[in-house]
């Protein structure tokens, strides 16, 4: 059983955000970086679909620039067996579709089983990539899948959990090969071992330096901003949260009137 | 023309449907398209009637025992014949789980992408520009699409008012669709150990995130809840840490709530968490983070450690109420 696992270099989630200055896009000069959430999670739950099956190969797929292989090595050093790095050094200019293609170009004659990626990126947030990338592979695909019945693994079939609205859930039976979307807490990711991060210098990372292509239907970003406020909002404390506190306090007792 | 998609579980309506209808109406009066609603479904769709009362030109309905429960591989086959025969400039939906599973993929097998989870427009001269939020709500980001029409546009939740939908009525046609083969067979929709606790009825809220740190100092939350009578929620990373169970979620994956009073405890304002809490009365943030998106949309914010704050909050409280 082969499983590939789309993963994504992000900002950090925490990071201080500058707008770069031709306004379209972030300046990621000096952002520390990390691996995408909910790609931390497909990964993760290919690794317990391969130790359940007891056989099969693992392959951490991203796209991105060089710098992205930081990915790759972390998704080896938890225990993939090997990584593919599309090497794209503009990856924020290219749009869900250009992207997904590449990808499928880059994976097609692997052939896999099943491929993962995680529901959305946290960056651009298109949450299409994978779905789209079902489609050029000509496979089904299933998104926001909550948990996997990896007892029911066949070689044909797999029955997953998809998430819907408003704590609603439903299971499907899927025909393999398959692309899922994995949503973010499906299972405790694990940590690098010693061991792992060891191993993993050994293990292979293909490099594809795909071809551009043209596509004429992009979503193109013309300006990125702060967003603007809806609301005035009351700043209070200045800085202080316990002067801060302290004046909320009056406020809902005079304006909100809850106590 | 603009084809909205209409969404619905054995013929109940997805309200939030309507909503799309608005955007495909406000959108098609500045463009001069008129609007055709589409409804996939296993029989003549006792939904038809209902919004047929909207002012489109037509509704739609894609009809094929394979669409009597929802599965991507039906809804992109029925929506792509019924595009192929109607050519519209714009494709319309509402940003659902439902849309996100199946629209790229419809989109792509007409070469084209999706253009997702928009929070408004606007229009120069007949060239729309999108925007949508980006970076977990921390940016906007002014979007064009390229290329030529149908275009695929999803409208977050809240975007447009579903009840600013315009009535009028519509004529209703039945289109006998295709569909190849499932490669997915779906089991029953279900709800999961049902929510022992009712948020949406809850007057003052208090949630927590990322920044209460530790399972440990939810209680310093509680403790604040107890003093003002109120519930304690959560954003999704704390109920996927399982420091508070799954029904204390609110987002779009869990409940939304419109409290009189919803106190954010170190939740940054993600765009799944605030579709769950945006119409709450009042809206007070305490965040480390003076650039987190949840200040953007509170009444009242303070930027600092909630471990400073919540205890003197406890405190005058007490003091008020005596």
């Amino acid at each position: 059983m082969k499983i590939i696992v789309l993963m994504k270099q992000v900002a950090n989630k925490d990071a201080v955000l500058r707008i770069r200055g031709d306004e379209q896009w972030i300046d990621e000069s000096d952002v520390s970086q990390q691996t995408n959430e909910s790609d931390g999670y497909a990964l993760e739950e290919a690794l317990r679909m391969k130790e359940a099956k007891g056989e099969g190969e693992v392959i951490v797929c991203t796209l991105g620039k060089a710098s992205a292989k930081t990915v790759i090595k972390d998704g080896l050093a938890r225990g993939a067996d090997r990584g593919i790095h599309i090497i794209v050094e503009n990856e924020n200019e290219l749009s869900p579709y250009e992207i997904a293609k590449t990808i499928a170009d880059a994976i097609r004659d692997e052939n896999a089983d099943l491929v993962f990626t995680g529901l959305q990126s946290d960056d651009a947030s298109y949450g299409q990539t994978g779905v789209i990338l079902a489609e050029l592979l000509d496979i089904p695909h299933g998104t926001i899948v909550i948990e996997v019945d990896r007892e029911s693994l066949s070689d044909n079939s797999l029955r997953i959990k998809r998430e819907l609205e408003s704590g609603w859930y439903q299971w499907f039976k899927y025909q393999l090969p398959a692309l899922l979307t994995i949503q973010s807490g499906i299972s405790q990711i694990r940590y690098a071992s010693l061991k792992g991060i060891m191993a993993a210098k050994r293990k292979e990372i293909k490099e594809i330096t795909p071809e551009a292509f043209d596509f004429d239907a992009s979503q193109d970003i013309k300006k990125v901003y702060l967003p603007l406020k809806t609301k005035q909002t009351q700043m209070l404390g200045n800085g202080d949260a316990k002067a801060g506190a302290t004046e909320l306090v009056e406020k809902l007792k005079s304006e909100v009137r809850v106590i | 023309m603009i084809l909205v998609f209409i969404e619905h579980k054995d013929c109940v309506l997805n309200k939030i449907s309507l909503e799309a209808i608005t955007a495909a109406q406000t959108i098609g009066k500045e463009l001069g398209l008129g609007v055709g609603a589409v409804i996939p479904c296993g029989n003549d769709c006792n939904l038809a009637d209902e919004i047929s009362q909207y002012n489109l030109e037509k509704v739609i309905v894609a009809k094929n025992e394979k669409l009597s429960t929802y599965t991507p591989d039906g809804y992109t086959d029925a929506f792509e014949q019924i595009i192929k025969s109607e050519n519209p400039q714009f494709v319309i939906m509402a940003h659902t789980y439902q849309v996100r599973d199946f629209c790229p993929k419809l989109a792509a097998r007409f070469g084209k992408e999706m253009l997702g989870d928009v929070i408004r427009y606007s229009n120069d001269g007949g060239s729309l520009t999108f925007t949508r939020r980006i970076f977990l709500g921390k940016l906007d980001a002014d979007v064009k699409i390229e290329g030529d029409a149908p275009y695929f546009v999803t409208f977050q939740s809240g975007a447009f008012r579903g009840d600013n939908a315009e009535k009028g009525s519509a004529s209703v046609e039945t289109v006998d669709v295709e569909v190849g083969d499932l490669r997915m067979e779906p089991e029953e929709p279900f709800q999961e150990a049902k929510a022992s606790v009712d948020l949406t009825k809850s007057e003052v809220i208090i949630a927590v995130g990322r920044g209460i740190k530790s399972e440990e100092n939810i209680k310093i939350a509680e403790e604040l809840a107890e003093v003002l009578g109120a519930d304690i929620a959560a954003s999704r990373p704390i109920c996927d840490s399982e420091w508070l169970p799954i029904d204390r979620q609110i987002g779009s994956s869990g409940q939304t709530v419109a409290p009189k009073l919803y106190i954010a405890l170190g939740i940054s304002g993600a765009i799944q968490h605030i579709v769950g809490m945006k119409n709450a009365g009042t809206i007070v943030a305490i965040n480390k983070d003076a650039e987190a998106p949840i200040f953007d949309i509170a009444d009242y914010g303070i930027v600092g450690d909630l471990f400073d704050a919540v205890p003197v909050l406890v405190e005058e409280i007490n003091k008020a109420k005596s």
